[in-house]
């Protein structure tokens, strides 16, 4: 038998008869014959571990690492080698969801350790134990806003949060039966006049905003949060998880909601997934939030201890009452970003962001004095990610192709003649001055 | 371990001044974030050093229990071996550091992954085409409930609203079905904890979308009654949703799309061996028959007629569910996993899951409470301890099980019973293993009619005592900040 199937001839053998059965077939008389398959599944053959490393050799061998200056919510940070030593532990990695305390405390501490570390981030009182990425965090907030407001199905989201999260949102939204409505941009940012002309009716629900913006642009959200509340409706931000060490947060804006993608904090791109989605609240919404929250307590001999807890929320339980379908989430993803955290501290990440705060306004500075592209929004402050306009004749196919002939992946395409452009620590100096001088040889 | 040293959580671990980071030098100017838009709030995360970072998540893994300590008899989980090699093959060095949005010249291979991947599960679920993104069980269900409005709503047949569930289904099933905008419908099980098809069929109408069922059930019985479900089902013009939490014992037996299933989805972290992780990430892959494919959400991965691939989003399909193609290192896993096994062995994972199960059954089932007769499938159900006198309970011998060095089965579901206990040892446990289980589970019998006591205190070795859940959801403190 194969090596992952224990069984002997003689074990299924004496197993069979103790189930009173001549033949593992007889165990399945139940299945009427006509649904059984009567022939080998089509597909290859057993590969030996060394056939298997060759085949996933051949699949990288049709793959390419670029530097990369593409972002648009997914950015290239580093991921020190602690994370992969402690989350590659099985006891963490083989585990499932910490339904028994007693034998899951290694699992329900870090979950404990993360929503402390993503309140610290955010600002707000509590979080859950994750979502499965920034963009169904968002729809699962959007879900959230209007389940907190009864009777309001408006939920208003701005034009500049990503466009990727904002789909998801229209998606969800289109079969919970939300009125999903965008609020238009002006030069880059949320127009405040059309939305506080949207609020005038009264019956939004939420406002979902996005800092930085999809064009890496720190929009100014003072009374927002203001004008939502006193219009009984609920203030979402969406922001990548590092950027929050340097941008003013969810918290300190007043909102009610911060979810976002947490890839940031340590997850190699893995090519979209698995990522972490975050959400955090106000301690009152805590019982409308959804997915899993641990919560400490204490053991029958007066030891502080970790539980999963207010689990009345979930589908388990409520059924359709749930205040969310999920389930499985990205738990060993929650522990990715609880290691990070744990290395970088307040310093690491806040040098983390200056490199890359800095790293983008040095880039921006050198394409823009090639003469072939300029900043799209000048008069706006950026973070680490900003958007370029390319001048006549210069598409971003070309600068994209120029860039990728010399391995660089060099932003993504948002117009033929714009080009989203994100920095992080993980680009030199020298990266950035070749990027330019290809854009100059153009 | 020093509990007194080690048992702290990472914040009490912390010293000004001290650093874990490291970090290139920074050769830029420098920039600052206008006043009133940049943070203020000082951070409050943790400062500590690399090797107490290391010592300190060591440690608390000692006090978690994986599928590597020892058996998990999780009813409906398939918590099976999780080999190596996948998490090898899913940390490549070169796809894992692809972004999404690369040029598609230059990430051929993980399409080609993709689509390999894809293309294997509809041939195991008996499907037309596969989507990977869902991210977990529940969102596909999600997704494959989407898929099936958006199916209904090309037909403008606005009037379907409502998706049938049996009593015995997920809780899962229910929950997306909500979350999708659709009534529940409750469907009856009959004693034999199969689906009541006069009850069935009394509910189907031209308001019914879809009929949501696993097969095996929850109670681990074949609904054999499916093909009369199916075509009951179709009559009415909805569609049939297969919730492959169950798929397991299928592989190598029956596959959903002969048993008259339109829509599916797969955990791949439960049939196809990628690891739970302390609940995710999984992936739920979503199949369609034939006709329904155009309905699946965007990206989709195509191959094109000059061998190449791409990720493609168009108009007509459902929109996006996901930031791009899903949890695609998970995926890699089960790639990993399905090559490994092979068609020859792959078919004998169904067989040999169902022999663990019915061998466990039948050894116990003079002790344990069996409401349900016939060849149970992957997992069946015990509905407590035959002997009801001793006022031990299915929780107490949950917990006493932890003493043995095993993790509990599920319990308190399926709803049918009152006392549940529901097992499941998938197929890569040895007889050895079995047998020592059985053996835990006599004993424990043995003690619940002798000394109730001890399995009512239970557990006793277990790294803590029984925690007070009543207090934690009281008084909910979930940061650290609200534990000073």
């Amino acid at each position: 038998m194969h090596r992952y199937l224990p069984h002997t001839e003689q074990d299924i053998e004496q197993m069979l008869q103790a189930c009173h059965a001549k033949a593992l077939d007889d165990l399945y008389c139940d299945v009427p014959a006509e649904l059984r398959l009567k022939r080998d599944y089509d597909l290859p053959a057993e590969m030996s571990e060394k056939e298997v490393r060759d085949f996933f050799a051949s699949l990288r061998d049709d793959c390419r690492t670029l530097t990369c200056f593409g972002g648009a919510g997914f950015y290239d940070h580093y991921s020190p080698a602690v994370i992969s030593a402690i989350t590659s532990r099985s006891e963490f990695l083989t585990a499932y969801t910490p339904y028994q305390p007693e034998i899951s405390q290694g699992t329900l501490q870090y979950i404990f350790e993360y929503q402390s570390m993503m309140t610290a981030l955010t600002g707000l009182d509590v979080s859950n134990a994750s979502m499965y990425d920034g963009a169904t965090a968002t729809a699962e907030a959007m879900m959230m806003c209007v389940a907190a407001a009864r009777k309001k199905n408006r939920v208003l989201i701005s034009a500049t949060v990503n466009p990727i999260v904002a789909d998801v949102c229209r998606t969800y939204a289109r079969y919970h039966k939300i009125a999903l409505e965008v609020i238009p941009e002006k030069d880059g940012v949320t127009s405040r006049a059309e939305f506080e002309e949207m609020m005038q009716a009264g019956d939004v629900a939420g406002v979902i905003v996005a800092a930085p913006n999809y064009y890496g642009i720190v929009e100014d959200y003072a009374g927002y949060a203001d004008l939502c509340h006193s219009k009984k409706a609920l203030l979402v931000m969406n922001c990548p998880a590092s950027a929050l060490a340097a941008v003013r947060t969810p918290g300190e804006w007043g909102a009610d909601i911060a979810v976002g993608d947490a890839q940031s904090l340590g997850m190699p791109l893995n090519y979209g997934g698995p990522y972490l989605g975050y959400m955090c609240t106000t301690k009152a919404l805590i019982r409308k939030m959804p997915g899993r929250i641990v919560g400490a307590t204490k053991d029958r001999d007066g030891k502080r201890v970790f539980v999963l807890t207010l689990q009345a929320r979930e589908q388990h339980i409520r059924r359709e009452k749930a205040t969310s379908n999920i389930c499985s989430n990205q738990g060993l993803m929650a522990l990715y970003a609880t290691v990070y955290l744990s290395l970088m501290g307040p310093e690491g990440l806040k040098q983390v962001n200056a490199l890359s705060i800095d790293g983008a306004h040095y880039l921006a500075g050198q394409l823009e004095s090639t003469g072939k592209m300029s900043l799209q929004y000048p008069d706006k402050p950026f973070a680490y990610e900003f958007l370029m306009r390319l001048s006549d004749g210069i598409t971003a196919d070309r600068v994209i192709d120029a860039c990728l002939a010399q391995g660089i992946f060099a932003g993504v395409k948002v117009a033929d003649d714009m080009l989203l452009i994100a920095c992080t620590e993980m680009q030199t100096k020298a990266d950035m001055d070749k990027y330019a001088s290809i854009v100059n040889s153009l | 371990m020093n509990r007194d040293l080690y048992g702290k959580l990472i914040f009490e671990l912390s010293h000004q001044g001290r650093r874990g980071f490291s970090l290139p030098r920074n050769e830029f100017p420098a920039y600052e974030i206008p006043a009133g838009l940049r943070r203020e709030t000082p951070l409050g995360l943790p400062q500590v050093d690399e090797p107490t970072v290391v010592r300190h998540y060591t440690n608390s893994s000692n006090n978690n229990f994986g599928v590597d300590t020892g058996f998990y008899p999780l009813g409906s989980c398939t918590m099976k071996y999780n080999p190596k090699i996948n998490d090898e093959m899913a940390a490549d060095p070169v796809m894992s550091r692809l972004h999404p949005l690369q040029p598609q010249s230059t990430t051929q291979g993980a399409l080609k992954a993709y689509y390999t991947l894809q293309q294997m599960l509809s041939e195991i679920g008996g499907m037309a085409e596969f989507t990977l993104n869902p991210f977990a069980g529940a969102h596909g269900e999600l997704t494959g409930l989407m898929t099936i409005h958006a199916y209904h709503d090309s037909r403008e047949d606005w009037a379907r609203t409502k998706v049938i569930v049996p009593d015995s289904a997920h809780g899962t099933n229910p929950a997306s079905a909500a979350v999708c905008g659709y009534e529940i419908v409750e469907v009856k099980s009959m004693a034999d904890g199969t689906v009541d098809v006069a009850d069935l069929k009394s509910k189907l109408g031209p308001d019914i979308a879809a009929m949501m069922m696993t097969n095996p059930n929850t109670v681990g019985m074949f609904e054999k009654n499916i093909p009369e479900i199916a075509k009951a089902v179709h009559d009415c013009g909805a569609l049939m949703y297969y919730d492959g939490a169950n798929l397991n014992p299928m592989l190598g037996v029956a596959r959903p799309g002969d048993m008259g299933f339109d829509v599916m989805h797969i955990n791949l972290h439960k049939t196809f061996s990628t690891p739970h992780g302390g609940g995710g990430p999984g992936s739920g892959p979503v199949g369609v028959r034939a006709g329904l494919e155009q309905f699946l959400p965007n990206p989709r991965v195509v191959k094109n007629a000059d061998g190449t691939y791409s990720a493609i989003c168009d108009d007509s399909a459902l929109g996006r569910i996901s930031s791009w193609i899903g949890n695609f290192a998970v995926d890699l896993r089960a790639l990993s996993y399905i090559l490994s096994l092979g068609a020859e062995n792959l078919k004998m994972v169904g067989p040999l899951s169902t022999l663990n199960a019915n061998y466990i059954m039948h050894a116990l089932r003079d002790l344990y409470l069996l409401p349900i007769e016939g060849p149970c499938k992957h997992e069946f159900v015990f509905d407590g301890l035959a002997d009801k006198s001793t006022g031990v309970t299915t929780l107490n011998v949950a917990k006493r099980l932890l003493d043995f060095g095993f993790h509990a089965p599920t319990i308190y579901f399926p709803l049918l019973f009152h006392e549940s206990l529901m097992i499941e040892p998938t197929e890569t446990e040895s007889r050895e293993t079995l047998d020592a289980f059985i053996a835990a589970m006599r004993q424990i019998a043995k003690e619940a009619a002798e000394t109730p006591d001890l399995v009512k205190d239970a557990p006793h070795n277990t790294p803590i005592s029984h925690p007070d859940d009543t207090e934690a959801a009281l008084h909910p403190v979930v940061t650290w900040a609200e534990l000073n």
